[in-house]
């Protein structure tokens, strides 16, 4: 368990908090999209939960690790594993292999133990056959797949992903997307999912919404959207399914407002139809 | 093109094969061997040692001559200077120029010095994987970490370079079509005209570094001590006799020369 409890940050020369009273929890399994505007704090939030940065007041604990405490930080990042955003600053080193190595090294494994955990990432993840190509002859959609085998290979219990689609093309995002959720099946791993596309979003357990340092939204993502003076004041727009969904009830038609994927909505609509 | 030279080529050979510390270790006695040797014809032959290496990696005569090619100007201007600027026994004189015996032995030791260094290394580095290469340095500066040389954080240096390189390179491009698209021109060589590549270039490169910085603290990195690596080195039959006859070349080579003189 992720326990955030009462954490401002603010940074260095900074006049007003990144992030001030965020309280939450992160259940082993648990898979959490987190939206909210630019500068909203989403990226300071990700980086308060693997210890990149520690809070000012209140405390972040993994599974009891207090991020304060300096010994406890190499648990807390082979734990609490994260994929940022730009695909050619994470990667480290020069072969897929050595750089799925990287971390296995940094907790100080023995070199028998590392080929074996980066074998299995590299084919957890699709990309076995690829060891000895370069990184920078991967495409973008395979360079997220071979930052998320990094991540795998330390064996983590939750997966925090900064944006880790939004510089891919729409094909390489969903491939990416799918592939962390088969993840999740495969491992139980906890998600923590940092989207602008709701899409993604509404696909979570529970959605959290920060709006200027602030958690303003909670809850699993069919009650959030119903919330909508607040997400429009956070700058959120309902997924384009949702929306379709609203103007179909405001014509009267009886759809129920819990439609987030085209499936269900589909779903809804025939059910209308078929019962004249 | 300047990436071809120290390019790796990959191969199964026996030179391929050898322990990167032997083959550095292999380099540098060589290299005590070129600059022992005391005369021009001793240096041709000490420096003709690295043929059937050669020979052995399979390399074709094609890649050594890219690799020197850039050298020749270099080299002649050496032996040219050397040749007509060394005082001594006259051979010949060409209009203003005296050609002296002394000159022709400096001329052609300085020639051979270069040459074969240059060979050689481009050696190593055409039958050595660049990571295999940082992991050998690493380990043979290891010993100096007791007296604070950061043996660790170099090789890992060595290792981002060749990781950035290619990416910076395509930056480079990127950008370059950019600013051309803004009207900006490349052509000729002069700073103003590099500066709208340059400075983004520049602050990219330093964008990059921090998400890098970020990036490996995620994955757990806190400095060299506790670390392990994946890849393992040991020193085989073959690198022993290597470094047999690289140490042989070299003490025969300082031998002559105190014996005969140079
Ligand atoms: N390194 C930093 N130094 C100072 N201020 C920062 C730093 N990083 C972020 N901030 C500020 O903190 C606030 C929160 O930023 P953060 O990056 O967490 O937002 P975000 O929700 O991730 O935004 P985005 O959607 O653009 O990624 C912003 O006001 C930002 O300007
Ligand atoms: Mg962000």
């Amino acid at each position: 368990m992720i326990e955030v409890q009462g954490v401002t940050f603010v940074y260095p020369g900074a006049n007003l908090p990144a992030l001030a009273g965020v309280s939450l929890t992160i259940k082993p399994g648990e898979f959490v999209a987190i939206t909210g505007p630019n500068g909203s704090g989403k990226s300071t939030l990700a980086r308060l939960l693997n210890g990149l940065l520690r809070p000012r007041a209140g405390r972040v604990l993994v599974d009891g690790l207090d991020s304060r405490d300096e010994q406890s930080l190499v648990e807390i990042r082979r734990r609490v594993g994260m994929v940022f955003q730009d695909p050619d600053n994470q990667l480290v080193a020069a072969t897929v292999a050595d750089d799925v190595a990287f971390g296995l090294e940094n907790l100080g494994l023995p070199p028998a133990v590392i080929r074996e955990r980066v074998a299995a990432a590299l084919a957890a993840v699709g990309l076995s056959g690829l060891e000895t190509r370069p990184p920078h002859r991967l495409s973008g959609g395979q360079k997220q797949r071979l930052a998320l085998a990094g991540v795998l290979a330390m064996a983590p219990r939750y997966l925090v992903l900064d944006e880790a689609t939004a510089m891919l093309d729409p094909v390489a995002r969903e491939e990416v997307f799918r592939q962390v959720l088969d993840l999740r099946q495969a491992k139980g791993l906890a998600v923590i999912l940092i989207t602008h596309y709701m899409e993604e979003a509404v696909l979570a357990d529970r959605m959290l919404v920060l709006q200027a340092g602030r958690l303003v939204l909670s809850g699993p993502p069919a009650e959030v959207m119903l919330q909508e003076d607040k997400l429009a004041t956070a700058g959120l727009k309902l997924p384009d399914i949702m929306a379709l969904g609203k103007i179909l009830r405001q014509a009267g038609l009886k759809i129920p407002a819990n439609c987030i994927t085209v499936e269900e909505l589909a779903r809804a609509l025939w059910k209308l139809v078929s019962r004249k | 093109m300047v990436l071809e030279l120290g390019q790796y080529i990959p191969g199964k050979s026996g030179i391929h094969h050898l322990d990167p510390r032997a083959k550095l270790l292999g380099l540098f006695l060589y290299g005590v061997a070129l600059l022992a040797a005391p005369t021009g014809a001793s240096a041709f032959l000490v420096g003709s040692a690295a043929v059937p290496a050669i020979i052995l990696a399979g390399l074709p005569l094609s890649f050594i001559w890219r690799q020197l090619r850039p050298l020749v100007i270099f080299l002649a201007i050496i032996f040219i200077f050397q040749v007509a600027l060394t005082p001594g026994e006259v051979m010949a004189t060409i209009g203003p120029l005296q050609l002296t015996r002394q000159g022709l032995n400096y001329g052609l030791l300085a020639l051979a010095r270069v040459f074969f260094l240059v060979l050689a290394a481009s050696l190593l580095m055409a039958t050595t994987d660049p990571l295999a290469l940082a992991d050998g340095l690493e380990r043979l500066l290891r010993p100096g970490q007791r007296v604070g040389l950061p043996a660790e954080e170099l090789a890992l240096m060595l290792t981002l370079a060749l990781r950035f390189v290619p990416t910076l390179l395509e930056e480079a491009e990127r950008i370059m079509r950019a600013q051309v698209a803004r009207g900006a021109s490349f052509r000729g060589l002069q700073v103003k005209n590099l500066m709208p590549l340059v400075i983004p270039l520049f602050i990219s490169a330093f964008r990059r570094a921090e998400g890098l910085a970020e990036a490996m603290e995620a994955r757990a990195y806190r400095g060299g001590e506790g670390r392990t690596r994946m890849r393992q080195l040991s020193f085989q039959a073959a690198d022993f006799l290597f470094l047999l006859l690289a140490g042989a070349l070299a003490a025969g080579t300082a031998y002559y020369r105190l014996r005969f003189g140079g």
